[in-house]
């Protein structure tokens, strides 16, 4: 009974239509969000991992042979 | 300003660690025993429980949710603390989730060897085991959502994106695929049959491995190279388009599994033509990633972490255009059931997988234990061992997966096979599979140098349980102003954030599983084909438990050269019955779907006594046990109601005729076995994986007109 369902899908033909509008409609919503971003929110962002700066957090596994340790 | 103080829990991220580095060392040396077991095919042999077939699954289940799974949880426990600037919400619940999880893997690590399996790769555990898998994801996942609720900054970093994706989508999979009727406490038949099922699972099996072993560790990707070269991630924007449009696009990958199967055309075309899309994501990502390190990369030199990272990203940039590459249909009728696909998948284990997992361990451990790394050196041993190791496993078997399938393909100029012997094929792999097991147990001592690398650091330091951190909350209030754009708005709302990505992934998944599962005109019924005997039924049960289908696909392509050798290649009707499925992806032996009447049954009793004394050549190890051992007769009418219940037509009441109708069969089969002068009692093991083997593909030959409607 389960299977009878959708047994007959009439006008299947539309499927790839709806398929690319569907794609087309995803990534055009995402390029734009995308562009609309702001440069200032974005260098935040992306300086998120950076932030903490416990003393412990500086570790480094440098070689003891290189010890120019570079922490900028 | 006020100043909020908290503390990042730190114990559970050691737990974590110890927890990946003791089952990677489990799941890899189980991974060279099988690796040896096909030079030596006798090697720690006769034993069932030991037996290749019954490990493989285990080396796969401990690399995969054991070392991979505990490499997940440690890096999302360890990075979503610090970027949501808070502790994880329930010491409770990640307790629970450590040792739900641990516990998982030992009962994993039991039954598996013992047999209890569903079979469908990646997804073998018995039932109770999925169902605690359930649990222990969603008690993970509500700790990490209301960590990120309880979060002190507004923004969601990209990882965390990541990691939300991998919640949601892993449990939709595992609980779609394991949907089963139970037998009794460790047995189940699935309640999709045939063609279904195959779709299920490697809708299943490709995004397990798309959002277990992909996007976490892209979230890692995204956390620990900008933290390792204190550098920030290359552009954010491409991070936001690599996100939508990987977790978009990989949900409709799967069928690129069963390409010239006998799954519906329709859904192997769509499965093509969005492997070959993936290909911008994945690199879109990989590139991100790498050019993160620009005007860092004199510090990948010195610097083991860095060492890591870069392999991995870039063995994830190897894997991921292989993918695509595979995915076409010319390609994937010469690489696929060969050994060409372990070599794909152990550049992106060994590599992406375990390489990101060493460079969180070796960045992580110094940090919570407050002290500089034990020995660099012996971490840039570990690297090398990791990286030639890796390279050793994977080019032998790529040429050799190659040079078997084009084996198998030559005809001669007659117009007949040219190695129409399977086991012609097997000798010239035998160097290539040493060379992999030397390669792997490179790539074992490597992780041994860690693990003692990694010990002597603990010791040397001493672990901060609880790091004390601060946030400047009224800034973080402050903040919470609306305004700004819509992805904005989006990356601080996690609910929101959650739902759209459900929907993402949910398209994908629905266009392809809703057809498959409910259009009956996709399986083309045949007459011919009846559901199996009770002592068939027993004897597929067996060859389930013993892991046949690790080596043997039941499945037929339309070529020649597989007509030739196997016969009339296989019809989706043909497997209505199949609960689950065993078309296997993998041909270490030859197919077995026409293997039924093709010997006599004395045969399959030698073969199985002595594989060499038939095929000589052979690497199947020998199966003493199948004497012994005694079928579970009382098991028999429950299978029977279940199968039932799934709507296999078994005449009604047949659940209480089904232990006669066995045996009648079975001792058949056993006085036919005394007249040719083997002995075997009628409830053994034998007698039954005999029977089963005899029936596959021969319903088919009854009645040639198959009726598609």
């Amino acid at each position: 009974m389960r299977r009878n369902v959708i047994e007959s899908i009439q006008g299947i033909e539309i499927f790839p239509l709806i398929s690319l509008v569907i794609f087309f409609v995803f990534f055009a919503i995402l390029i734009i969000w995308v562009i609309r971003l702001k440069r200032k929110d974005l260098d935040e962002y992306s300086k998120m991992p950076l932030e903490e700066d416990e003393p412990h957090n500086q570790i480094s596994n440098i070689d003891k042979k290189n010890k120019e340790v570079d922490h900028e | 300003m006020a100043t909020e103080t908290f503390y990042y829990d730190n114990k559970i991220v050691r737990n974590f660690a110890q927890a990946t580095l003791i089952w990677g060392i489990v799941g890899m040396l189980v991974g060279i025993i099988i690796a040896f077991k096909l030079v030596f095919p006798e090697f720690l042999g006769g034993i069932a429980e030991l037996s290749y077939g019954r490990l493989r699954p285990l080396h796969t289940n401990a690399v995969i949710f054991a070392f991979a799974g505990n490499a997940i949880f440690l890096g999302i426990y360890y990075s979503l603390q610090r970027l949501c600037k808070a502790r994880m919400w329930s010491d409770t619940l990640s307790k629970m989730n450590f040792w739900g999880w641990q516990a998982i893997i030992v009962s994993a690590a039991v039954t598996l060897p013992l047999g209890y399996t569903q079979s469908k790769e990646y997804a073998e555990l018995e039932w109770p085991i999925a169902i605690a898998i359930a649990i222990v994801w969603v008690i993970f996942g509500i700790n990490m959502m209301m960590t990120i609720y309880k979060r002190r900054v507004k923004h969601m970093y990209v990882a965390i994106w990541f990691f939300i994706a991998t919640f949601v989508t892993v449990a939709i999979l595992h609980i779609v695929n394991n949907l089963v009727l139970p037998v009794s406490f460790l047995k189940s038949y699935s309640i999709y049959a045939g063609v279904q099922d195959a779709l299920v699972q490697w809708w299943y099996g490709h995004n397990a491995v798309a959002f277990f072993l992909t996007t976490p560790f892209l979230g890692f990707m995204y956390y620990f190279i900008p933290k390792a070269a204190n550098r920030p991630i290359y552009s954010y924007r491409l991070s936001i388009v690599h996100f939508w449009a990987l977790i978009f696009i990989y949900i409709w990958a799967g069928p690129h599994h069963l390409l010239y199967t006998a799954l519906p055309g329709w859904a192997q075309s769509l499965g093509v033509v969005f492997s070959v899309m993936l290909i911008a994501p994945s690199w879109g990502g990989m590139i991100n990633g790498l050019f993160t390190l620009r005007g860092a990369w004199d510090r990948v030199r010195k610097d083991p972490v860095l060492k890591f990272l870069v392999v991995g990203v870039t063995a994830y940039g190897m894997a991921t255009f292989e993918g695509p590459m595979m995915s076409f249909k010319n390609v994937n009728a010469i690489v696929h059931y060969t050994d060409y696909i372990i070599s794909h998948v152990h550049t992106a284990a060994l590599l992406w997988n375990g390489g990101l997992t060493f460079a969180m361990l070796y960045f992580i451990i110094p940090r919570i234990f407050n002290t500089p790394l034990y020995s660099v050196k012996l971490a840039n041993f570990h690297f090398w061992m990791a990286t030639l190791g890796t390279v050793i496993y994977v080019i032998p078997i790529y040429w050799g997966g190659v040079v078997q399938s084009l084996m198998w393909k030559e005809f001669n100029d007659a117009g007949t096979l040219m190695y129409p012997n399977f086991m012609e094929t097997v000798s010239h792999l035998i160097p290539m599979y040493f060379a992999r097991a030397i390669g792997g147990t490179m790539f074992f001592v490597g992780i041994l140098a860690g693990m003692y690398n990694l010990q002597k650091t603990m010791r040397s330091g001493s672990l901060i349980s609880d790091e004390k951190a601060e946030a400047n909350a009224a800034e973080f209030r402050a903040d919470r102003r609306k305004g700004g754009s819509f992805h904005r708005w989006l990356e601080a709302s996690p609910t929101q954030f959650t739902v759209l990505t459900v929907v993402a992934i949910m398209i994908g998944g629905v266009v392809e599983y809703i057809p498959t599962a409910l259009v009956k005109s996709n399986v083309p019924t045949i007459e011919s084909v009846k559901p199996y005997s009770p002592l068939e039924l027993v004897g597929r049960d067996i060859y389930i438990a013993e892991g046949c289908v690790g080596c043997h696909s039941q499945m037929i392509r339309p070529f020649r050269s597989e007509t030739e050798r196997y016969g009339e290649y296989s019809k989706a009707g043909e497997f209505v019955y199949d609960r689950p499925f065993l078309w296997g992806s993998k041909r270490t032996g030859p197919d077995l779907h026409r293997i039924g009447g093709k010997y006599p049954d004395s045969w399959h009793y030698m073969h199985f006594m002595d594989s060499r004394s038939t095929s000589p050549g052979s690497i199947m190890p020998s199966y003493p046990w199948f004497l012994d051992r005694k079928i579970n007769l009382d098991e028999v009418p429950a299978k029977i109601r279940v199968l039932q219940r799934l709507g296999v037509p078994y005449r009604d009441g047949y659940d209480q005729e089904a232990v006669a109708d066995l045996r009648a069969q079975a001792e058949e089969i056993a006085g036919g076995l005394q007249a040719a002068g083997f002995e075997a009692d009628w409830d053994s093991h034998m007698i039954a994986v005999i029977a089963y083997l005899q029936r596959l593909g021969v319903d088919i030959k009854a009645s040639p007109q198959a009726t598609s409607e």
